[in-house]
């Protein structure tokens, strides 16, 4: 009779409960929309979202393709990181660039260098033309407030808009893609997972990262309390100190807006440790465009952000 | 109360039992019972709030000219929300203690808004139903317990915020608790655990407090942290509704998420709604082989007959199998803004199957409009392989979808009778 008593304390761990959530937003996808695409964009949410359809859809291919919205300002080593698992898994890889859309003169570069608000007009293009009719993105509702009543599936017109006020009420798990000609869903896998689960998720799937993601000597100045890196996208000015300092990315995004934290911590096991100590939320840290304003998130999200 | 997270929690394994688990819960409270400051109080207290959420909270409340930080601002993320100082939508909130990881259903409490409260306790495990001490149990306090009791939310707690006050008194609480208790029995709900909290002061929401010597109970986190989830997987009907069948040399895999029960490698399955049955040869939960899967693990399903299988069939196994119904009828809560009405043409979406449906009857009502709770007859174009939602909120639920437009109209929640 012990293992009747063992089967009644069965519960799933956190970790389990939303891996299996997970997966099952993937698979709903999959039976329902005709053109999916995974918002891929080397950064750790994404790299676990990409691990979710792998899984869900074994032993056969994940059969998605994959969207890299590219401001033209990235990290290289992430660039490199994301033709690798590309490669390695036979995907099909499309991308927006920011920069194409500068250089045609169709975007304008904001004077304080900062692409992540630019990357709306060529993601959404990119939608209409390939006619994407479902979009994975990797926001998580407990990275912003505004992202906290975000739906799982959420409906957005052809202009990419979010309305926050016609949101599809969203019951059980039962979720709803119907949807117009032109129209698309953001679907939002990573909606119940928070920054310390993603990462307890990758030690103990080991999940390769790019190495911007641990602690590694770097040249970097301030600016807007954040160690930014140097590069061609306009930093440091004549007044700001280059320096060499021990730092990791939490958050991997646009060069120009995404800051490194000072940070000791070499393995996963640090990195799980120095997040669950931390007294700042990851965007808090490292984003300078959530701090434009309060609503910052919510303005971005309703033109069509991820 | 510490809030230090094990940084490797969830790591261990999570049959051995040491892995911490989830509650998901929802909130509810009348305009001004205070319900957004308890969550806040929640979070702040529990040291879930980050060092710059709460300055911006700072800012923003010294910009409206408030002396202390509104905590209520942690959970109203909409402009218009913090404008108008109430919460208009649902927001999940996360939080951990060294015990256990919440998922909290913030939902508004107003009449018009009674679709989110809906939507935030379709999911919760247990809800907290929020007084103010100085009103007692009003109209709106009725129709909270009503929907906690139509979602069939496993645990209910009845807060009296306010204590303050009316001056920490146990009879006034006493008092609420009785006129609660009355309603409680009316609508059948299992049973509740009322707790005398003031969200503004913190009393009894994380420590208890020193200022109700006369309570004897646990303060609210302690009662979260400890109340148990989860069901009897050993005693429910095995249900896995296909999601997606997956075809890789020659072999075809069902996958899904087991929505209630088990299933066993050698168990006889039946396809609903064919009825042709056979029996599973493996089970794969995420790339590992298995010879048993429980709720709600997703998994895939391989089966020892080459059978016509796809997306929205259910495979059931044991004694309990569900009814095959195009006759459903149902409790209902109207979520769109337009009514819904007798001879309209709907779709159900039940589990992974979506079917046409006519709307034969209201309950008597000509139409429901938003926010309306009651009950519907439907005729479906094909059988539903349906469980009584009292027996699983899973296979008991569906929704109404418009078929012009898509929109979500009615949650329905299934009466077999």
């Amino acid at each position: 009779m012990t293992s009747v008593s063992a089967e009644r304390a069965y519960t799933l761990s956190h970790l389990d409960a939303l891996e299996s959530e997970g997966v099952h937003i993937f698979r709903e996808v999959a039976g329902e929309f005709e053109r999916p695409v995974i918002l891929f964009s080397g950064g750790k949410d994404s790299i676990v979202m990409l691990h979710l359809a792998l899984k869900a859809f074994a032993p056969a291919a994940v059969p998605f393709s994959l969207l890299h919205v590219d401001t033209g300002h990235n990290f290289p080593e992430v660039i490199e990181y994301r033709d690798r698992v590309v490669a390695e898994h036979g995907l099909r890889l499309h991308v927006a660039s920011v920069q194409d859309y500068i250089d045609a003169g169709k975007l304008r570069e904001r004077p304080d260098g900062t692409r992540n608000p630019l990357q709306t007009v060529p993601l959404t293009e990119k939608i209409q033309t390939e006619r994407f009719d479902a979009v994975f993105g990797g926001g998580r509702r407990d990275e912003e407030k505004a992202r906290a009543k975000e739906r799982v599936f959420s409906l957005r017109d052809e202009f990419s808009q979010w309305d926050p006020r016609r949101q599809r009420p969203e019951l059980w798990n039962l979720y709803n893609g119907r949807h117009a000609p032109g129209e698309h869903v953001r679907v939002f896998p990573l909606s119940n997972w928070t920054e310390l689960d993603v990462w307890q998720y990758i030690a103990r799937e080991k999940i390769e990262l790019p190495q911007i993601y641990f602690a590694h000597q770097r040249e970097v100045f301030q600016r807007n309390g954040m160690w930014l890196t140097a590069g061609d996208w306009g930093g440091p000015r004549e007044d700001e100190k280059v320096e060499k300092r021990q730092v990791r990315y939490r958050t991997v995004g646009d060069m120009s807006c995404t800051g490194a934290v000072d940070s000791d911590a070499v393995t996963l096991t640090d990195v799980i440790a120095e997040i669950a100590a931390s007294r700042l939320t990851e965007r808090g840290a490292t984003r300078a465009d959530d701090k434009l304003s309060e609503a910052a998130m919510e303005d971005r999200k309703r033109e069509g952000y991820f | 109360m510490t809030s230090t997270i094990d940084p490797l929690a969830g790591l261990t394994d999570p049959v051995a039992g040491t892995a911490i688990d989830t509650l998901r819960f929802a909130t509810a409270g009348s305009v001004d019972d205070g319900k957004s400051t308890l969550v806040g109080r929640l979070l702040h207290d529990s040291k879930s709030v980050l060092a710059d959420q709460l300055e911006a909270v700072e800012r923003y409340s010294q910009s409206r000219g408030q002396q202390a930080p509104d905590l209520a601002l942690l959970t109203d993320g909409l402009r218009a929300e913090r404008e108008q100082g109430i919460t208009i939508d649902v927001a999940y909130r996360y939080f951990a203690t060294p015990r256990r990881r919440f998922i909290l259903a913030d939902t508004p409490g107003h009449v018009q808004y009674t679709r989110n409260m809906v939507t935030g306790a379709s999911t919760a495990e247990l809800a907290i139903i929020l007084v103010d001490a100085r009103n007692g149990v009003v109209e709106q306090t009725r129709r909270h317990a009503a929907v906690a009791a139509l979602l069939r939310v496993p645990h209910i707690v009845l807060a009296v915020n306010k204590m303050d006050l009316v001056g920490y008194e146990e009879k006034e609480f006493d008092r609420i608790v009785a006129d609660f208790a009355g309603h409680a029995d009316e609508l059948g709900l299992p049973g509740f655990t009322p707790i005398p909290v003031s969200a503004l002061v913190g009393d009894n929401v994380v420590d208890r407090s020193a200022r109700m010597g006369w309570y004897a109970g646990p303060a609210l986190l302690e009662h979260l942290e400890t109340v148990p989830v989860g069901g009897d997987v050993t005693r429910e009907p095995a249900r896995f509704p296909v999601q997606y069948v997956i075809r890789h040399d020659e072999v075809r895999y069902y996958a899904g998420q087991l929505a209630s029960g088990s299933l066993r490698v050698g168990d006889r399955v039946t396809v609903h709604p064919s009825g042709e049955t056979s029996t599973i040869t493996g089970l794969d939960v995420l790339g590992e082989d298995a010879a048993v899967a429980y709720a709600p693990q997703s998994l895939t399903v391989r089966l020892a007959d080459q059978l016509d299988v796809s997306r929205g069939d259910m495979l059931t196994a044991g004694p309990d199998a569900p009814a095959l119904r195009q006759d459903v009828s149902a409790n209902v809560c109207h979520l769109a803004d337009r009514p819904l009405r007798v001879g309209d043409r709907v779709l159900v979406r039940h589990t992974t199957r979506t079917v046409k449906a006519i709307v034969k009857d209201l309950g008597g009502a000509a139409e429901l409009a938003a926010n309306d709770l009651g009950h519907i007859r439907l005729r479906t174009a094909e059988p539903l392989a349906l469980d009584d939602y009292a027996v699983s909120r899973r296979t008991g639920a569906f929704l109404l979808v418009d078929p012009e437009d898509g929109a979500t109209l009615t949650a329905g929640m299934v009466e077999l009778g």
